[in-house]
């Protein structure tokens, strides 16, 4: 018996995925602006999936509330680029600010289980929603326009805001996949397989939702400003909607919940029914609505979790594997 | 006076909360889960009743009476084929499948009717206009009354349910230990069916007042849902009695809010919430020693 941690498999993926971050950098520099703009929203339900994921498959906090964090990070955007900072610098400003604000909210929020978490998350959205709206600077309830990134030409821009997903992505990924692999991300895993155990052995399950939290508070933050950057315009109403939640539930119920690959399958699907059904409209949320519940109900661990399970398939080495040694005949 | 005033219909909005909490409450005190569909149901109740006075023209009093046994067999469904397998997964697994259920019923009221609001206002006769002007200031409705009696009435009918009626006995039995009440052969299956029953007939007439006082649409329900919430919180999870005092504190909360600023009142509503929640789970200690 031996314990491994790279396979083949994994060796191939991961080197093969470094490959395809360098291949989408090259996207802006071939292909129109409207597909980069797509690629785009890719990047940023695949941040959200992901960071989600940190949360509810690694810390068991289910919040319906991340819609906080991505308001705090379209909304830093704008108001820090209101003071005259130029806007890509004040699109990292607001990505630290969603990290701030988590911080103190993780005192409180991370006391509370199950329901009251997932609720107690929501109010708090709904409660700097409502702030918001109360200011006339910030456009109050009737949105607002990210003016500033108009002093770049239309294709730059949407280059730039690619790359700058990218980035994002890319290192929130890196940051998760490290930290999952770390002596940290065994006690993670720990907690989610049994956080009771886990406590009795000795991991401070405490610190490490924080952890969590605050690492999924920076990422939702991030997934704010790549949206205000993608749309140019925010309003409460939808940038705090709790449709981000249901969006975030879908993707990693469907992609495998406590998975580090499911949830970007879970993003990728998602934005591939979107582009189908380009209408939108009450059927696909009808249809979002009954997958995420029969995932939740009758395959828990999503279609990546279930792939992992019957094959022994990982791609990404963030654990540990038994493999029988072989005999020498 | 007017801070009086403002209390007085403060308690006649609480009581309609703790009508939408009620249901809520009876799950979570017999089967420990917070049904995420909940202010759905309330509003599906709504539409139920709603349809029934269009086709018919009947008050929307009698078409409660219509709607009630339709949502008590909803509840039954609701609990067969979807909280009974969740409740055996574990505590989030009742979330996520209630929330998505939660989508799925707005998006399809969205499909049978349209985005637009509707009232059942025009349909509840004289009790929607009629009041007593106490004092100048102080005036007190015949819905707010209304309401109020009708809440106190249902907690009361519920606890008299729970105390005094075998049924109600298998129900806190179950509540306290399910296996061990399996054990003396109580059915908990039975008994969860029966408490999400109940508690969707109480959502629907949580929908009924809804529908009278104000307007709905095909997603009101999250609002709805987390008033009950706070309500449930307020009063102390687990307690039924405490969800009635809940929801009249979240009303009072809410209309000493307006008194400050019109938009202020749902804020007013979840600071309170909030304050209870840290003030319970010692969120403060934690709160005050990292400060110091």
């Amino acid at each position: 018996m031996k314990v491994e941690r790279w396979t083949r498999t994994s060796k191939l993926f991961t080197g093969g995925s470094g490959g395809l971050v360098i291949l989408l950098a090259c996207v802006p520099l071939i292909f129109e602006p409207d597909v980069v703009q797509k690629l785009t929203t890719l990047l940023i339900l695949v941040l959200l999936a992901v960071m989600w994921n940190a949360l509810a498959g690694y810390g068991g906090l289910l919040s319906v509330g991340q819609q906080a964090f991505i308001g705090i990070g379209a909304y830093g955007t704008v108001f820090f680029s209101g003071l005259g900072i130029s806007p890509y610098p004040a699109m990292l400003l607001a990505t630290l600010l969603a990290g701030a604000v988590s911080l103190p909210i993780s005192l409180f929020a991370l006391r509370l289980r199950a329901a009251q978490f997932a609720i107690g998350m929501w109010v708090i959205a709904e409660v700097i929603s409502i702030i918001i709206r109360l200011d006339q600077n910030l456009g109050a309830g009737t949105g607002i326009s990210l003016t500033q990134l108009n002093q770049y030409e239309p294709n730059f821009r949407q280059a730039y805001t690619f790359w700058l997903a990218l980035a994002f992505t890319v290192v929130f990924l890196a940051a998760l996949f490290l930290l999952l692999r770390s002596p940290l991300g065994a006690s993670l895993q720990a907690i989610r397989d049994d956080e009771d155990a886990a406590r009795s052995l000795g991991v401070r399950v405490a610190a490490r939702k924080r952890l969590l939290f605050v690492l999924a508070g920076l990422g939702c933050g991030a997934a704010g400003v790549l949206i205000v950057a993608n749309t140019l315009f925010i309003e409460p109403g939808s940038i705090f909607s709790v449709q981000w939640s249901a969006y975030m539930i879908f993707m990693v119920l469907v992609g495998g919940l406590g998975t580090f690959e499911g949830p970007i399958l879970g993003a990728i699907l998602l934005f591939a029914i979107q582009t189908t059904f380009t209408q939108g409209g009450p059927w696909y949320l009808v249809g979002l609505g009954a997958t995420a519940a029969l995932f939740a109900l009758v395959l828990p661990r999503g279609v990546w979790g279930t792939v992992e399970e019957r094959l022994g398939l990982r791609l990404m080495p963030v654990g540990y594997r038994v493999v029988e040694k072989k005999r020498d005949a | 006076m007017t801070i009086v005033n403002a209390v007085l219909q403060g308690i006649f909005l609480g009581a309609f909360y703790a009508v939408l909490a009620c249901g809520l409450s009876l799950m979570f005190g017999v089967m420990r889960i917070i049904n995420l569909a909940h202010g759905d149901l309330a509003v599906l109740g709504a539409y139920v009743i709603f349809v029934i006075v269009e086709h018919t023209g009947a008050s929307a009093f009698v078409a409660f009476a219509v709607a009630l046994p339709v949502m008590i067999v909803l509840g039954y469904v609701l609990q067969a084929i979807v909280l009974e397998r969740s409740l055996k997964a574990g505590i989030l697994t009742p979330l996520l499948a209630t929330f998505g259920l939660s989508i799925v019923i707005q998006n399809l009221l969205q499909l049978g009717f349209s985005p637009d609001v509707h009232s059942l206002g025009g349909s509840a006769g004289s009790v929607t206009t009629a009041s007593w002007q106490v004092t100048s200031g102080l005036s007190v409705s015949a819905l707010g009354l209304l309401v109020l009696v009708v809440a106190v009435i249902v907690f009361g009918g519920l606890q008299l349910f729970l105390s005094k009626t075998r049924v109600g006995w298998m129900m806190r039995a179950t509540a306290e230990d399910a296996d061990a009440a399996e054990l003396v052969g109580i059915d908990s299956r039975a008994v969860y069916s029966r408490a999400t029953a109940i508690a969707v007939g109480i959502a629907a007439l949580g929908g009924l007042f809804l529908g009278i006082r104000s307007v709905f649409d095909p997603v009101s329900g999250p609002t709805q849902l987390i008033f009950a919430f706070e309500a449930v919180v307020i009063g102390g999870m687990g307690s039924l009695w405490g969800t009635l005092v809940g929801g009249v504190a979240l009303g009072v909360a809410q209309t000493l809010g307006a008194q400050i600023h019109p938009q202020l009142a749902v804020m007013a509503g979840h600071l309170l919430f909030l304050a209870v929640l840290i003030v319970r789970f010692g969120g403060g200690r934690l709160l005050l020693r990292s400060m110091g």
